[in-house]
């Protein structure tokens, strides 16, 4: 090594020297919430109307940026679902299924087109619910919610071309259990399709994140859809164990974790519901030696920090090939030094709040856990909010593939790093977990990148790009990440018998 | 002559004498040559071992012979898995094509056999007739799969039309390693209608043959070693599903576990125990495999996982 290579290696080798908070400052640019119309309580949307849970019980959602109190959400029962239940079957019986397929897709148009036009407020309660930055709730959550609705719309009476040689036909009833990180695209994801093919919903969103769901019920309600084709029930897990064993239910689509996931497979074992599952994931993001690096750090920073790190399909285990090991580190830290974490409602946020306090403490312990595994830890400099549940975007380097911060999901921002040398040797790591849900490819050359899509087990490879979602194209995993396909043509698959 | 598989041909019944020793003894006329037996024996990665356990379990042929087959065990099963997940990979990764005319071969092999599977399954039962159109059946059904290895990919993959500017594609790939519980009532083309898609899909599998119609398995196993398919790419044992069903569902490196039944506390059991791995627990029942819907691509879409490619478009 030269004496000057010598000398810039040990500047990249340096600390961060970009602080932003010295040499500027961001005048807070704070999104309204003075339009929105938000309830004090909501009650339960069973067979187009709202309904009061039958145990009287409500429980409190917060937002996490603010730990207030946003509304009283109605905690459904046993008795409720079942409510719930009655009313799709008899929407399936009596309206849906007989619905031309064309009538059945203008109301499917219909919602997409009420969601566009109240986006912003959906974009606004999500962010102040979930505590993802309101630029990505107005940029992206809600408009891919609403063209998931007009996507699959134009399905309903297209089944017949979507599988060659059969007759598609509806299932039934479908239970939806949704997550907390993307809670309206979330319930898009669920419904859309379902409605597509015939069915009628029983939909349960997270407890920390109900509104957004809330609020599309009353777009539902205004958009004229026949009464009980959708429904929506909110609660905790025992609510969600009420759709996954009600009898009369023929279809269970889940998407959170891979824990519950296992549990509620096991539940319905023999009992002839069809099933999807949407689980886990610690997807690799890859950077090879000839990778555009700036590209490629922008793309490790999306992969990771996009939404807190709640994402299933985050790249959380990152692999940088020895040569630009250092000067990807570098980089990358420099870039954390500019993110900036805080008020989810000021459109400067990079990163928001974390969802709930449970979630927090979980990604907590992870950090403690990595750090006595012997990870070395960066944290930027960053300022973080006193009141609301944050944490700073972090980097653990120096980990081998049996830390537990590099096997486990954590759901947080938070970055395992390990380097490789070989294509063999990276695909090998990349693979050796039980997940396969996504993974992420950077290298200028298109043989190594078809070389490496084709051997990663994951369901979505990102080559030169990371964490992009579009209603054509199908998302879901390999291995424990789950089952069944959701978005595009095969997502339609979830939700039809073939004859 | 025709078999050297079976322990007698049903028509030389009256003249053969069980030996002390169980072996039987042929004597044809006008020949005192003394008739070779075949051990019937598991298949696991291209090689014919005994089950580890030295068990075996007895099965009367309908010329009221006996024969003794593997009482397979768990770690026949364990063995098996290993062999079938060694190989997962090189069979996928071979061309379609050339997977189409593996299978093809196999067909051919069996077409040359096609004898000998007659006769073992008339000894298991079947008429004549019937035991001709399921050799005929399986023979054709291989055929049909062979020719879907290089066109399911076309006919399940989409390029998709996304909004940002990426080139974005849907292709599939094998769900991985498989175990099949085959069909009890039908030998032959039971077994080869679901080992077929799942091995025309890039997948490697175990089979747990039927119990009581089991002759057409091993010996199918015979055919598979003289075709052109890689060792552990089919691996097929005998024993009881009251035994192995649970240890074809829970192993940890199955992908997905194909069973046929109707039987509640199976399909429960096999369910309950998939959800260990996230397994995907393809079930079903067929009661005739002679159906012309019964041979579809759909198959092996059941055992191929889509995958989902993204790539920007521009400089």
């Amino acid at each position: 090594m030269s004496k000057k290579q010598d000398k810039k290696h040990q500047q990249l080798s340096a600390e961060p020297s970009l602080d932003f908070s010295k040499a500027l400052s961001y005048t807070p640019a704070p999104e309204s919430s003075a339009h929105i119309r938000l309830k004090k309580q909501y009650d339960l949307f069973i067979n187009g109307a709202w309904v009061k849970p039958s145990k009287g019980g409500y429980f409190d959602t917060i937002n996490p940026a603010t730990e207030q109190v946003l509304a009283k959400v109605a905690e459904a029962t046993q008795e409720d679902v079942d409510k719930a239940v009655k009313a799709a079957r008899a929407a399936y019986e009596n309206v849906w299924s007989k619905m031309p397929a064309r009538e059945r897709a203008k109301y499917i148009y219909r919602i997409a087109r009420l969601i566009q036009e109240r986006a912003r407020e959906f974009a606004v309660i999500e962010s102040m619910d979930g505590g993802k930055p309101i630029r990505e709730s107005r940029d992206i959550d809600v408009p891919l919610a609403a063209n998931h609705f007009f996507y699959y719309a134009g399905w309903a009476d297209k089944l017949e071309y979507a599988f060659p040689g059969k007759n598609p036909e509806s299932i039934g009833v479908a239970g939806q259990i949704i997550p907390w990180n993307f809670p309206l695209l979330m319930a898009a994801w669920k419904i859309a399709p379902a409605l597509a093919a015939g069915n009628t919903v029983v939909l349960k969103p997270a407890e920390s994140t109900p509104l957004t769901a809330l609020k599309l019920a009353e777009i539902i309600e205004e958009s004229g859809l026949p009464a009980g084709v959708v429904n929506i029930v909110t609660g905790a897990g025992a609510t969600g164990a009420a759709i996954v064993n009600h009898p009369d239910i023929d279809k269970i689509a889940f998407t959170g974790s891979t824990d519950v996931g296992k549990l509620i497979q096991k539940a319905i074992a023999g009992t002839g519901k069809k099933l999807t599952l949407e689980l886990g994931g610690k997807a690799a993001n890859i950077i090879f030696e000839d990778a555009a690096l700036d590209q490629a750090v922008e793309g490790i920073v999306n992969g990771i920090f996009f939404n807190q790190g709640h994402v299933c399909c985050a790249g959380s285990r990152l692999f940088v090939q020895e040569g630009v090991a250092d000067k990807v580190i570098r980089k990358l830290k420099d870039r954390m030094a500019s993110l900036i974490v805080g008020d989810p409602m000021d459109k400067n946020t990079d990163i928001g709040a974390i969802n709930s306090p449970e979630q927090l403490k979980k990604i907590n312990e992870y950090l403690k856990i990595g750090v006595n595994e012997g990870g070395e830890v960066f944290q930027p400099n960053c300022s973080i909010p006193a009141k609301g549940y944050f944490c700073k975007p972090t980097l653990f380097l120096n980990t081998s593939q049996s830390h537990r911060v590099v096997q486990e999901e954590i759901f947080g921002p938070v970055l395992a790093v390990q380097t490789f040398r070989t294509v063999e040797e990276v695909i090998e790591k990349a693979n050796n977990t039980p997940y396969g849900l996504s993974a992420g490819v950077w290298t200028d050359k298109g043989s190594k990148i078809f070389n490496m899509t084709t051997k990663l087990k994951a369901g979505v490879v990102w080559a030169n790009t990371y964490n992009k979602f579009d209603p054509s194209s199908p998302f879901g995993g390999f291995r424990e990440s789950g089952f069944g396909r959701e978005g595009g043509l095969h997502g339609l698959l979830p939700y039809l018998k073939l004859r | 002559m025709a078999s050297t598989s079976t322990t007698k041909k049903p028509t030389a019944k009256k003249t053969e004498v069980a030996s002390s020793n169980g072996q039987a003894e042929t004597k044809q006329t006008g020949s005192s040559r003394i008739k070779v037996q075949k051990t019937y024996k598991i298949f696991i990665n291209g090689q014919f071992p005994r089950t580890e356990s030295g068990r075996y379990y007895p099965l009367t042929l309908t010329d009221g012979s006996i024969v003794n087959l593997c009482l397979s065990s768990r770690k026949d099963i364990r063995n098996a898995v290993v062999a079938a997940r060694e190989v997962q990979e090189k069979w996928a990764a071979r061309a379609g094509l050339n997977k189409s005319q593996i299978l093809y071969r196999l067909a051919e092999m069996l077409e040359t056999r096609s004898s000998q599977f007659i006769e073992e399954l008339q000894l298991m039962g079947a008429t004549k007739e019937d035991a001709a159109k399921e050799t005929e059946t399986a023979i054709d059904r291989l055929i049909y799969y062979a020719g879907w290895c290089d066109k399911f990919n076309a006919v399940f993959s989409s390029v998709n039309p996304v909004s940002s500017s990426h080139f974005n594609f849907s292709s599939n790939e094998p769900t991985g390693v498989v175990t099949i519980v085959a069909a009890e009532e039908s030998g032959l083309l039971g077994l080869v209608s679901v080992m077929a898609p799942v091995i025309a899909g890039g997948n490697t599998c175990v089979v747990l043959a039927s119990e009581s119609k089991a002759l057409s398995a091993v010996t199918l196993a015979e055919v598979i070693a003289t075709s052109d398919i890689p060792a552990g790419v089919v691996n097929i044992l005998t024993g009881t599903r009251k035994e192995l069903l649970a240890h074809m569902a829970n192993h940890m490196d199955v992908n997905a576990i194909y069973l046929h039944s109707n039987k509640a506390e199976e399909i429960k059991e096999v369910e309950t125990l998939s959800a260990l791995n996230v397994k995907r627990a393809r079930i079903e029942f067929v009661s005739n495999w002679f159906e012309p819907k019964e041979e579809n691509p759909y198959r092996i879409q059941d055992f191929i996982e889509v995958k989902t490619t993204w790539h920007p478009i521009g400089i």
